[in-house]
């Protein structure tokens, strides 16, 4: 029977070919993975079951990114349970200090993570790597404690909706926008137990970070997995992350989908989704006056090189204006040392903005960023809930980083094109 | 699996930040996460509640992040088992690892007001309003889950496989 991407994947890990949707499946696991946040619950669950060794200390990812620079003495205490287990455990891939970076963004430039593989992450934007052709979602810290123990967990397979894109991608859309128009399309719970399954002309010309931007966003419409066949870009992709053995991945012509949803891009304007949730999507001429206080560009969504290079164009010789905070994050050391290289960070500075170190920080409302009573931000980041990013009382947008960057100079938010 | 209390009802989308904000995610305390239960809701939220209370919820709870905090500081804020219209997927599983008890009951949720004495049975699936004299079947729990909640939750049966594993070598 012909197999969706989500069923072919699973069928991969767990040599069962007769893999389909509504099916349990026990599977081995490529790499589990968790940060200074759920880790220390997964190693307090860890030692609660007995265990002592992890499954495989080269298959077991740990990443201290979220309070990171350490915000104050709890989340180093944290940090601390986190470094002394990865050193008890003999964890391999430990990121802590300047060689880590937000998870998602810093696993696949790794080459931790590619296609084929079966990943499993106590952090929900584990999904990111679907983007990749991995099977990848997110759990609780207690089942990646059972992963970690085992290298392997249970999943529903699950049945998958279909979204075709194509149309001429206009020059100021960008993959965040392709996630944001799904997400208001189908709703914050649109994708409950289901993997999203993304494809048509525009998706194959889009490069693998803006997919991963997509996958990324899976979780903000319920989805279980963001899901990219693995095609010659994937293929260079983990080439040049130093990844052998690559294979194509794609989903069977005839595989049976849930629902298939289809979009032409020619035309579309930037979206924004307003607060407080994700499927409050609007284009940004709609929303085009509101003046915000703060503007965020970084996070596991939007915070790779090419997020970047697209701020830079559009700060290039401005400023920012008067009164507004702009915050720029790169996700990942290599990032900060590329924009470094490509004279990225002296427009930054030029326009104006806080360059801070990877990290999380602000998108959770952790550190570096958080927002006062009555305040607004534009962030490239994922989640608009209430108070996500501060007080109960200010209000996130959320949009690519063309619009933030454009917001930033503007000080409402602003259409990248009308600056 | 029965339970009887006092429903606290709220809304629909209610994400992990609503249920924990991350400002809190600096301890795996199960008391003090329940202290701060929903303040992100609503500050003072959780001193409405006795222990043994129901939580009743709209479509697509516990939304958002995997933090498994957020089930936790649930129960630890005394709440065994939440009857929502629908739950988000990571949070419904972290919820049975830790042993708070779900059962989704759909539109009927509606009819479930604050204050309103419940009785829920989620072997049978069954929740009665005393308040309102009113009875709502939902799917009962899947055996499955049922089992994993009959052993305190995941950890105990992660032991009992590596037990099972030693043995068998």
């Amino acid at each position: 029977m012909p197999q969706t991407l989500a069923e072919k994947l699973l069928a991969r890990s767990n040599d069962q070919g007769d893999v389909h949707a509504g099916r349990i499946v026990q599977c081995p696991v490529s790499l589990v993975l968790a940060n200074d946040i759920t880790a220390p619950f997964a190693i307090k669950s860890f030692e609660a079951m007995g265990a002592i060794k992890v499954f495989d200390p080269e298959k077991v990812v740990l990443v201290c990114d979220h309070f990171t620079p350490n915000k104050d003495i709890d989340s180093a205490q944290q940090v601390k349970v986190v470094r002394d287990f990865a050193k008890r455990a003999g964890i391999v891939h430990f990121y802590d200090g300047g060689e880590s970076g937000v998870e998602h963004a810093l696993l696949p430039e790794l080459g931790l993570v590619g296609p084929g593989d079966v990943v499993v992450g106590a952090d929900s934007h584990t999904c990111t790597y679907g983007g990749l052709g991995a099977f990848a979602t997110g759990m609780g810290s207690t089942d990646v404690a059972g992963a970690m123990v085992l290298g392997e967990t249970w999943f529903k397979v699950p049945a998958t909706i279909r979204v075709e894109f194509s149309g001429i991608m206009p020059a100021y859309l960008e993959a965040k926008d392709l996630i944001l128009l799904v997400i208001g399309k189908i709703g914050v719970a649109g994708a409950t137990y289901k993997a999203l399954e993304f494809g048509g002309t525009v998706i194959e010309a889009m490069e693998v970070e803006g997919r991963m931007t997509m996958a990324n966003m899976a979780i903000e419409a319920g989805g279980k997995a963001g899901l990219f066949a693995a095609d010659a870009k994937t293929l260079a992709y983990a080439r040049a992350a130093g990844r052998t053995d690559n294979q194509e991945i794609t989903p069977d012509p005839g595989a049976v989908y849930e629902r298939e949803l289809r979009f032409d891009v020619s035309g579309l304007s930037p979206l924004v989704a307003c607060p407080h949730l994700p499927e409050n999507v609007k284009p940004v001429e709609a929303v085009q006056n509101e003046v915000v206080d703060q503007v965020v560009i970084g996070s596991c969504t939007n915070g790779r090189i090419s997020d970047l290079r697209r701020a830079a164009e559009v700060l290039k010789g401005r400023k920012a204006a008067k009164g507004l905070r702009l915050i720029i994050l790169p996700a990942t050391p290599r990032v900060y040392k590329q924009a470094l290289r490509e004279g990225l960070l002296e427009i930054f500075m030029d326009a104006g903005a806080v360059i801070g170190p990877p990290t999380c920080g602000p998108c959770l409302g952790g550190h570096m960023g958080i927002l006062a009573s009555g305040e607004k931000v534009l962030a490239t980041t994922n989640r608009n809930f209430k108070g996500r990013m501060g007080s109960l009382d200010s209000e996130v947008y959320l949009a690519g980083a063309g619009v933030a960057a454009a917001t930033a100079v503007a000080g409402h938010i602003c259409h990248p094109g009308k600056i | 699996m029965k339970y009887s209390g006092t429903a606290h009802v709220v809304g629909a989308n209610i994400d992990t930040d609503a249920i924990i904000p991350a400002r809190f995610l600096v301890t795996t305390d199960h008391e003090e996460l329940g202290r701060n239960c929903f303040e992100g809701l609503e500050p003072g939220w959780v001193k409405r509640v006795h222990k043994g209370d129901i939580l009743v919820a709209g479509a697509n709870f516990g939304c958002g992040s995997s933090r498994e905090h957020a089930p936790i500081a649930i129960l630890g804020a005394g709440i065994p088992v939440v009857v929502a219209h629908s739950f988000a997927r990571i949070f419904y599983r972290n919820a049975f690892n830790m042993g708070l008890t779900l059962l989704e009951a759909g539109d009927a949720v509606q009819g479930i007001h604050d204050g309103d004495r419940l009785e829920v049975d989620a072997t049978l699936g069954v929740i009665r309003n005393l308040t309102q004299q009113t009875e709502i079947i939902c799917v009962p729990v899947p055996k499955f889950m049922q089992d994993i909640l009959g052993k305190g939750g995941l950890v105990e049966y992660v032991r009992e496989r590596m037990a099972k594993d030693q043995r068998a070598r």
